[in-house]
C-alpha cells in the first residue's frame, strides 16, 4: 500500500503546487483522466482475488475522492483569484461624471395654471376656453360695458384692422368674455374655470402686452357673496400653502360684477421682502363680485330666476407672489437661466394628495 | 383724489381718528392709496427770520444773510430773488435731510464765504412746485415754531375712485359716504342763491340745437365786477399746495378749490377779453385754441367749447383757454358752472390727451343739481375774498331731472348677499346715502336717487350700496356646496395638451411662453404668400403681427440665448397660432426647437448637433402623449405632403393620418435663419393638437385582454438593396403588411449606401420577430414568412433581398 500512500502524497502535492486553473487542469487529467494514474491503478483490480479487491478498491476510491475534493477545493481559490486579478485590472475613476441627460422644465405659468384648476376641480369647476381674438359683444358690450365708457379707455385694448362689413375684431383683454360664451352654450347651473391668454396695449415695469387671466364663474339659482367669500378664501389659502391667511373684501367696481369686491390679502414688507401671510400691510390678489344682471340677460339667462360670482385674477402676479419672481418682464424672455432657475421638473405634477408645490 | 382731515372735517363733524377713518374709507369702496404725513419730513425743520440781507462780496446774485431762529443767529448764503431783511421763512440746519433731493445738508463755503444753512423753497420741502423764491411765511407766525406747524402741514389722504363713485368727486361726497356708514354727521352747506345786484352784461348763448342739445342741457354764470384778484389766503393756498396743486389767483384757485371740494368744475373768463355772449357750441373741424397750458390744441365737430360771439374760449369741462384766463389784474369776471355730456368730454380729453380735474370729474358725471348751487357757493367765495359784486345769474337751459326711481326689493340684499340685514336697517343705510323711499310697507320700494347718483340704475345698484355701508366683512361665508367627488376639470383636449408638455419636457426641452404677436418682418418668413394677421394699434413695430407660427418667437428665442452664450438649447411651447383675424381662425400648436448640440460635450459621448431626426422624434413624443397611434402614421417628405417652405427642402418631413397633416418637422431653411438674423443652424417641430383625432372611449377604461404568447418568438434579419429614392418608411410598411398576425415588430439597423453597393442603391437591413399565437413556428411556416416579406419587399418599393 505503500504505492498507494506515495500516490497520494505525489498527486496532493501537484493540486496543492498548480498555479492555475490550466495546470490544475493537467493535473486532474493526470490522476483521474482515463489514462490518469489513479484509473491505471484501478484497472489492476481485475487480477486480485475478491477479498484483495474488496480492500484494495476501497482504498482506491478513498485517495480518488481525496484527490476530487483537493481538485475542487484548490480550482475554488484559483477561479476566486482570477476573478480579483481580473477585477483589479478593470478598476474605472467612478469619480467621473455620468453621461448627460437633458432635463426639460415647465414653465411657471402653465404650472400656476395647473395649480388653481387643481384647487377648484374638487369644487366642481370645469375648464372652459375661448379665442384670443374676440368681437366686441364678447369683449365688452355683453360684459355690460356702455359703449364709449370711460372703463373701455381703461383696457388699452389691442384692435385688428376693420373688415369690409364694419366689424372690428380685438384682443381680448381679459378672460371674461369665456363667461360669455359659456353662459350662450350651456344652462346653469355652470361652474367653470377659464384660464387664457389675455392683452392689453401697455409695457412697462408692471404690465406686458400679453399677460395671463383665469377667470372663474359660478351661476346657480342661490349662489350668493358668502359662497363667493368661502370659495375665494380656501383658494388663496390652498394656493398659497398657507393655513392662515387674513383677507379683505373690499367694495370695487367692475361694469360686469355688482356688488364687486377687490380681494387683500395679508402680508408683511420687512426690509424691502414681501412675505404672505398675517401682517402689518395688506396686498390686492383678485377682483370678484356678483354676476351683473345685464351680463346674464345679455347670455339669455334670466337674472330673476339665475344668479351667481364671477373671479378674475392674474396668473403671473400669483406666480410671482407666491414663488419669489421678481420681473414680470422675465416671463416672456425664454432665457434659459431663468427657465432653469424657475420652472418645474416634467414629474412635478401638482395635486391635492401630494401637495400642490415641493 | 387728494384731500386732509380737516379738509374734510369742514363738511364732516367726527371726532374719529385717522387710522379709523381710513379703515373705512376702504371698507366703503373709497380705497385709501396712501397717507402722506409731509410734517415728518419736516420735523427738524424750523421758522427763522432774516435779520439782515447784505450783498455777496464776490456774487451780484447771492446774498450774506443773517437768519435767526430766536435763540442763535447763523450766516446763510442765499440765492433767493425774494430773500429780504424781515422775511420769515424756513430754515435748514447742517444734517437736516432735504426733502426734495434727500441729501443731508452740510456747512460749506459759497464763493468764499461760510453759509451755515439755507432757506428752503416750496419744492425744496416737497409743498409745491414753487422754486421761484424761499418760501414767505405771514408775519405773525413765532419764529423758532416748527415748520410743519407754522405751515399748518397735516397728513394727506389719498383715495382712488372707481369709475362708478361718481358721488364722491368731491370732499363734500367722501363725508356724506362716511356719514352714511356711521363715520360722524354731514355738516349743512349753505348753497342760498346770492342775490344779484344787476343784470349780467355777458349773457349765456345755448348754440347746441335738436340732436346735440343733450350735450349740455344746463350753462349758468354770472358778472362779478370790481373784484381785486390777488393772492389768495394763506389757508386757501395750504389747502391746494397739500393736495398738489398750484395757487395761482384768487379766483383761479377758487374754482380749483370748489372742484375738489364739491366735485363741480367752474370756470371764470376776464370779461374783459369776451366778445359778446358766452355759451356752450360745437367746434368747427379744424378749430384752433392755446389752452391755459399753452398748447395750442386743433378740435374737431365732435368737441365742445365754450365760446363768445367771435370764438372759442374754453375746450368745454375740459381746459380754459389762454386769451380769456383771469390774471392779477382781471377786475370783472364771467363765473361759469354748466353741465356736459360725460362721453364727449372723455372723448375729447382723450383725444387731445388733456388730463385735467375738470374732465376726471366731468367724464364720470357730475351732479347735475350742482350747477346752480356751485356757482352760488362759489359766488359768496369770490365776494368775500376778492370783493365786488354779483349780477344776477344768467341761466341757459335746466338741470336735467336724472336721479332714477329704481323698484327695490329688499329680500334681494339677502338673496345677492348671504345676509341677514332687517328691512329697517336697509330703509335706514339708503335714507344716510340720500335716497328717497316710497311704497316701504311693500314687497317692492320705490327708491328715488339723489341727483348726485347718476349711476344708480336698477335694483342690484342699491343692493350693493346697502352691503357696501353695512360692509362685506359682516358677510357670512358660506362653503360652496360641491359634489362629493368632482368629474375632471379638464376635457380631453385640455388633458391631452397638458400631457404633451410634460412628455416634451421629459424629452429634454424647455417650456418657454413667447408673445402671440411679432414684427412683420419675421412672420413672412412663415407665412408662404398667405396674409399676415395685422394689428392696428401695435405696442411696437417689432410686434405688429400675429404670429402664424411657433417657431419664429422659439427661432428669436434660441438666438437671444446664443448672444448670451447659450447656444445649446431646446425649446418648446404650447399656444395658439393665428389664421385670420376674426375669433376661431387659430389652432393649438405644441412647436420646439433644437439649436446647438444635443447634449454638452462629455468624455464617453460624442456630441452631436440637433439634426432632423431629434425634431422627428419631439414631434412623435408629443404626438404619441397626445394619444396618436405612432405606428399608423405616414410620412411625408418632399413633394409628397411635404413641410413648409420655411424649413430645409430634404430634410424635413410631415407626420400626418390620410390627408390630416398631424405635425411638420426639420432643419430649419437656411434663409429663413438668415431672414431671422440667427447664426447656425437648428431644427424644429410644430404638432397640431387640435387635428388630432378625438380619443375614442367607447368601451371605457378596460383595456384588451391581455393574453401573451406562450410559443417561442423568432428573429429573421433580411437586408434588400433599393434604389436610394425610396422612403424606408414605405418598406417598413410592406414587411408589416406581409403578415400582420405573426409579424410583431420591425427594426431597422442598417442603412447603407457606398462602394460595396450598385451607385444609386442602398442597403437596407432590418429585424423582424415573429411571435406565434397558436403553435411554435415550424420552419416551413418561417420560411413562408420570409417569402412572403421579400415579395412584398419587391411589389411595393422594387426592393431585392441581398444574398
Amino acid at each position: 500500500m505503500d504505492q498507494l500512500e506515495q500516490l497520494r502524497e505525489a498527486l496532493l502535492a501537484e493540486v496543492a503546487g498548480a498555479a492555475d486553473l490550466t495546470s490544475l487542469d493537467g493535473v486532474r487529467v493526470s490522476a483521474l483522466g482515463k489514462k490518469g494514474r489513479i484509473t491505471a491503478m484501478m484497472k489492476g483490480l481485475g487480477g486480485m482475488d475478491p477479498e484483495a479487491r474488496k480492500s484494495a478498491g476501497q482504498a482506491f476510491n478513498v485517495l480518488k475522492d481525496e484527490v476530487a475534493t483537493a481538485l475542487d477545493a484548490k480550482k475554488a481559490v484559483l477561479e476566486e483569484s482570477e476573478i480579483s486579478a481580473r477585477l483589479a485590472s478593470e478598476t474605472l475613476d467612478v469619480s467621473l461624471p455620468v453621461r448627460p441627460v437633458t432635463e426639460g422644465l415647465l414653465h411657471p405659468i402653465s404650472q400656476t395654471i395647473e395649480e388653481v384648476v387643481e384647487i377648484f376641480a374638487p369644487m366642481g369647476f370645469e375648464v372652459a376656453e375661448g379665442p384670443d381674438i374676440e368681437d366686441d359683444f364678447h369683449n365688452f358690450t355683453a360684459l355690460n360695458f356702455p359703449p364709449d365708457h370711460p372703463a373701455r379707455e381703461m383696457h388699452d385694448t389691442f384692435f385688428l384692422p376693420r373688415q369690409p362689413g364694419g366689424t372690428r375684431h380685438l384682443l381680448r383683454t381679459h378672460t371674461s368674455p369665456v363667461q360669455v360664451r359659456v353662459m350662450q352654450d350651456k344652462k346653469p347651473p355652470i361652474r367653470i374655470l377659464a384660464p387664457g391668454r389675455t392683452y392689453r396695449c401697455d409695457y412697462d415695469i408692471t404690465h406686458t402686452p400679453m399677460f395671463h387671466q383665469i377667470e372663474g364663474l359660478v351661476i346657480d339659482k342661490a349662489i350668493h357673496m358668502g359662497h363667493l367669500k368661502s370659495c375665494i378664501i380656501e383658494f388663496v389659502k390652498a394656493y398659497f400653502e398657507l393655513d392662515e391667511l387674513p383677507t379683505r373684501f373690499r367694495p370695487s367696481y367692475f361694469p360686469f360684477t355688482e356688488p364687486s369686491a377687490e380681494v387683500d390679502i395679508g402680508c408683511s414688507r420687512e426690509n424691502g421682502e414681501l412675505k404672505i401671510g398675517a401682517g402689518a400691510d395688506w396686498l390686492e390678489i383678485l377682483g370678484c363680485g356678483m354676476v351683473h344682471p345685464n351680463v346674464l340677460s345679455a347670455c339669455g339667462i334670466d337674472p330673476d330666476e339665475y344668479q351667481g360670482f364671477a373671479f378674475g385674477l392674474g396668473v403671473e402676479r400669483i406666480a410671482m407672489l407666491k414663488y419669489g419672481i421678481p420681473d414680470l418682464r422675465t416671463f416672456y424672455d425664454s432665457d434659459l437661466r431663468w427657465l432653469r432657475h424657475y420652472g418645474f421638473a416634467a414629474l412635478d405634477v401638482p395635486t391635492l394628495a401630494g401637495g400642490l408645490s415641493q | 383724489m387728494k384731500f386732509t382731515l380737516s379738509w374734510l372735517k369742514d363738511h364732516l363733524d367726527t371726532d374719529a381718528d385717522l387710522q379709523t377713518i381710513t379703515d373705512k374709507l376702504t371698507a366703503i369702496g373709497l380705497e385709501v392709496e396712501e397717507v402722506v404725513d409731509p410734517s415728518a419730513a419736516l420735523a427738524p425743520f424750523v421758522v427763522a427770520e432774516i435779520v439782515s440781507a447784505e450783498k455777496h462780496p464776490d456774487a451780484d446774485r447771492l446774498k450774506l444773510c443773517q437768519v435767526s431762529t430766536g435763540t442763535e443767529t447763523v450766516q446763510v448764503v442765499c440765492g433767493a430773488p425774494n430773500a429780504r431783511a424781515g422775511l420769515k421763512g424756513v430754515l435748514a440746519r447742517p444734517g437736516d435731510v432735504i426733502p426734495a433731493t434727500g441729501v443731508k445738508l452740510k456747512t460749506g463755503k459759497i464763493r468764499g464765504v461760510e453759509s451755515q444753512g439755507m432757506m428752503c423753497s416750496a419744492r425744496e420741502l416737497q409743498l409745491g412746485e414753487d422754486h421761484d423764491g424761499i418760501i414767505e411765511l405771514d408775519d405773525d407766525v413765532s419764529v423758532g415754531v416748527s415748520a410743519a406747524e407754522a405751515l399748518s402741514l397735516e397728513p394727506v389722504i389719498d383715495i382712488a375712485l372707481t369709475p362708478n363713485r361718481v358721488d364722491a368727486l368731491g370732499v363734500r361726497g367722501v363725508a356724506r359716504d362716511l356719514a352714511a356708514a356711521g363715520i360722524g354727521t354731514l355738516k349743512p352747506i349753505d348753497a342760498a342763491p346770492v342775490s344779484g345786484t344787476f343784470d349780467s352784461e355777458t349773457s349765456v348763448a345755448m348754440r347746441l340745437s335738436g340732436d346735440t342739445a343733450h350735450l349740455c342741457q344746463h350753462f349758468v354764470g354770472r358778472t362779478i365786477k370790481g373784484i381785486k384778484n390777488s393772492e389768495s389766503p394763506q389757508w386757501l393756498k395750504d389747502r391746494l399746495t397739500a393736495v398738489g396743486l398750484r395757487p395761482v389767483s384768487a379766483v383761479v384757485d377758487i374754482t380749483q378749490y370748489i372742484n375738489i371740494d364739491l366735485g363741480r368744475p367752474l370756470h371764470a373768463f376776464d370779461t374783459a377779453k369776451l366778445s359778446g355772449d358766452v355759451g356752450p357750441r360745437l367746434a368747427s373741424d379744424g378749430e384752433k385754441i392755446t389752452a391755459l397750458n399753452g398748447n395750442d390744441y386743433t378740435l374737431t365737430d365732435a368737441m365742445l367749447v365754450i365760446s363768445d360771439d367771435v370764438s372759442a374760449q374754453a375746450i368745454a369741462g375740459v381746459m380754459g383757454g389762454e386769451s380769456s384766463s383771469c390774471t392779477e389784474e382781471t377786475t370783472e369776471i364771467f363765473l361759469e358752472s354748466a353741465l356736459f355730456d360725460p362721453i364727449t368730454i372723455a372723448n375729447t380729453g382723450r383725444a387731445l390727451g388733456i388730463v385735467s380735474d375738470a374732465r376726471y370729474c366731468f367724464e364720470r358725471g357730475v351732479d347735475p343739481a350742482s350747477t346752480i348751487d356751485g356757482a352760488e357757493i362759489a359766488t359768496r367765495m369770490i365776494l368775500k375774498i376778492c370783493g365786488g359784486e354779483a349780477s344776477h345769474l344768467a341761466i341757459g337751459g335746466a338741470a336735467p331731472d336724472i336721479g332714477a326711481t329704481v323698484s327695490f326689493r329688499p329680500t334681494r340684499v339677502g338673496q345677492l348677499g348671504g345676509i341677514a340685514i332687517t328691512a329697517d336697517a336697509v330703509q335706514e343705510i339708503l335714507k344716510r346715502l340720500g335716497f328717497a323711499i316710497g311704497n316701504a310697507e311693500s314687497e317692492a320700494w320705490q327708491v328715488s336717487a339723489p341727483s348726485w347718483r347718476r349711476d344708480v340704475e336698477g335694483e342690484h345698484d342699491l343692493v350693493e350700496e346697502v352691503l357696501r355701508i353695512h360692509g362685506y366683512d359682516a358677510i357670512p361665508v358660506e362653503p360652496l356646496p360641491r359634489p362629493a367627488v368632482a368629474k375632471p376639470a379638464f376635457t380631453d383636449d385640455q388633458r391631452r395638451a397638458g400631457v404633451v408638455r410634460r412628455a416634451l419636457a421629459g424629452q429634454g426641452l424647455s417650456e418657454t411662453t413667447t408673445w402671440s404677436f411679432l414684427s412683420s418682418a419675421h412672420a413672412n418668413l412663415f407665412l408662404e404668400g398667405s396674409a399676415p394677421v395685422v394689428l392696428e394699434n401695435p405696442i411696437s413695430s417689432d410686434l405688429d403681427v400675429m404670429r402664424p407660427s411657433l417657431l419664429p418667437n422659439l427661432i428669436a428665442a434660441a438666438g437671444r440665448n446664443a448672444a448670451r452664450a447659450m447656444p445649446d438649447i431646446a425649446l418648446f411651447e404650447i399656444g395658439p397660432r393665428f389664421e385670420g383675424s376674426s375669433p376661431g381662425e387659430q389652432t393649438l400648436m405644441a412647436g420646439g426647437l433644437r439649436a446647438g448640440q444635443t447634449s454638452p460635450r462629455h468624455w464617453d459621448t460624442k456630441t452631436q448637433p440637433a439634426d432632423v431626426f431629434d425634431a422627428k422624434a419631439d414631434a412623435l413624443t408629443a404626438l404619441k402623449a397626445a394619444g396618436v397611434q405612432t405606428n399608423r402614421l405616414q410620412i411625408g417628405a418632399a413633394a409628397k405632403a411635404g413641410a413648409p417652405s420655411w424649413y430645409h427642402p430634404g430634410q424635413s418631413g410631415t407626420l400626418c393620418l390620410g390627408p390630416n397633416v398631424l405635425a411638420e418637422f426639420g432643419a430649419l431653411h437656411p434663409l429663413t435663419l438668415k431672414g431671422m438674423d440667427v447664426d447656425g443652424s437648428m431644427v424644429g417641430f410644430e404638432v397640431f393638437l387640435d387635428r388630432i383625432p378625438k380619443p375614442k372611449r367607447k368601451s371605457g377604461p378596460a383595456r384588451a385582454k391581455f393574453s401573451p404568447s406562450s410559443f417561442q418568438p423568432v428573429e429573421r434579419d433580411f437586408a434588400f438593396l433599393l434604389d436610394e429614392d425610396i422612403a424606408v418608411d414605405d418598406m417598413i410598411r410592406a414587411v408589416r403588411s406581409a403578415n400582420k398576425t405573426l409579424i410583431a415588430s420591425v427594426d431597422l439597423f442598417d442603412v447603407y449606401a457606398g462602394d460595396k453597393v450598385e451607385q444609386g442603391k442602398k442597403s437596407v437591413a432590418l429585424s423582424v420577430r415573429l411571435e406565434p399565437v397558436q403553435a411554435t413556428l415550424t420552419d416551413n411556416e418561417i420560411e413562408d414568412v420570409s417569402h412572403r416579406i421579400v415579395a412584398a419587399v419587391e411589389k411595393a418599393v422594387g426592393g431585392q433581398l441581398r444574398k
